[in-house]
């Protein structure tokens, strides 16, 4: 029984203290963003993951400890993929109106975003790693690290570009879209949705519902999309 | 909730499933996630219960990329070579995008509009 009862403590404890604080440090991220009115530069994500690292090295953690416990949120980001047929649903009215020009640019778009940038990082012999981890970067989180493991890029590197393309985008496009004097909502909110996928999609909700519902929908085409042809492209 | 959850695991296994068995090249979610929403066409509507947990679920997506993120640790090594190259990538592949983007969007919404 004492076994049982050690065998127990000893699994439970461990994993335990590296998801409380992996939400901890988040809502506390969660707090400092809302404090900073929403800057893309202090994302929760990306302050969490700092601070995580920093506890990580700090602590001579191991990554695989602290993923024995993360792995039960990691976990969720299957059926949060499955999920985004929701909002793709609701927007389906919209794909059937207007599917023509809303197919083509997304799949020209989702292409020029993944193609250019492997292409910049094959230009400087950056490691093939590198450039199958940069390939999936305008493509929402949770599609992106499925595409990262299929093509051989490294699913966490992927991840952090996901998130620093977010960032970049949000604050970068909206001044191109005003230099290219686009007015439409529906044509700004699809240009931030497809290549800044959810801090996209955010910006263009304070533009307005039009330009968040296109937004959402380029986001999720484009994921799509991507998954389907990158495989094809570097397969 | 738990309805909505189930419905979401078994569309993923069912995914994951179908990517084995074909040995496709897809991740297995994403086949989940095209067959759901087939499966939504089919019934017209969302049930309550799938509602529910989807909200839940990509209300909370920031979250979920953290432990995957964090895994960056294992590849500093990488990204104190090769940095800037990836920064570079990101910055001219983003705004590239965004300008053919616009522009081609732009022009085909016109053009469907024109026809009406």
């Amino acid at each position: 029984m004492i076994i049982g009862t050690d065998f127990w403590v000893y699994f439970a404890a461990r994993p335990l203290i590296w998801i409380v604080l992996t939400l901890l440090v988040f809502t506390l991220a969660n707090l400092l963003y809302q404090r900073a009115s929403r800057t893309p530069i202090l994302h929760p994500v990306l302050i969490s993951m700092t601070v995580l690292i920093f506890m990580l090295l700090v602590t001579e953690t191991p990554y695989e400890t602290y993923f024995s416990g993360a792995q039960f949120i990691h976990f969720l980001l299957g059926p949060a993929t499955v999920a985004l047929a929701i909002p793709m649903f609701q927007y389906f009215d919209e794909i059937r109106r207007l599917w023509l020009p809303i197919l083509l640019s997304s799949a020209v778009g989702a292409l020029v975003a993944s193609l250019s940038a492997v292409g910049v990082a094959w230009l400087f012999d950056a490691r093939f790693e590198t450039m199958m981890s940069v390939a999936p970067k305008s493509v929402t989180s949770p599609i992106a690290l499925g595409i990262a493991e299929k093509i051989g890029g490294l699913p966490s590197l992927a991840a952090a570009l996901v998130l620093v393309t977010g960032v970049m985008g949000s604050i970068l496009v909206p001044i191109i879209l005003k230099r290219m004097r686009v007015e439409d909502q529906a044509v700004r909110g699809f240009v931030l949705g497809l290549t800044s996928h959810g801090f996209g999609t955010a910006v263009a909700l304070e533009v307005g519902a039009v330009a968040g519902a296109f937004s959402g929908l380029a986001m999720g085409l484009t994921g799509l999309l991507t998954a389907f042809l990158l495989p094809i492209v570097f397969g | 909730m738990i309805k909505g959850f189930l419905i979401l695991l078994a569309f993923q296994l069912l995914g994951e499933s179908l990517v084995v068995l074909l040995s496709l090249p897809l991740p297995g979610p994403v086949i989940g996630l095209v067959l759901l929403l087939v499966a939504l066409l089919g019934l017209g509507r969302i049930p309550e219960s799938l509602k529910m947990t989807s909200d839940g679920l990509l209300s909370n997506l920031a979250l979920l990329f953290i432990p995957a993120g964090v895994g960056l640790v294992l590849h500093f090594d990488l990204l104190a070579s090769e940095w800037w190259i990836i920064l570079l990538a990101l910055l001219i592949s983003t705004i590239l995008a965004a300008l053919v983007t616009a522009a081609l969007f732009q022009w085909l919404m016109k053009r469907a509009g024109g026809e009406k």
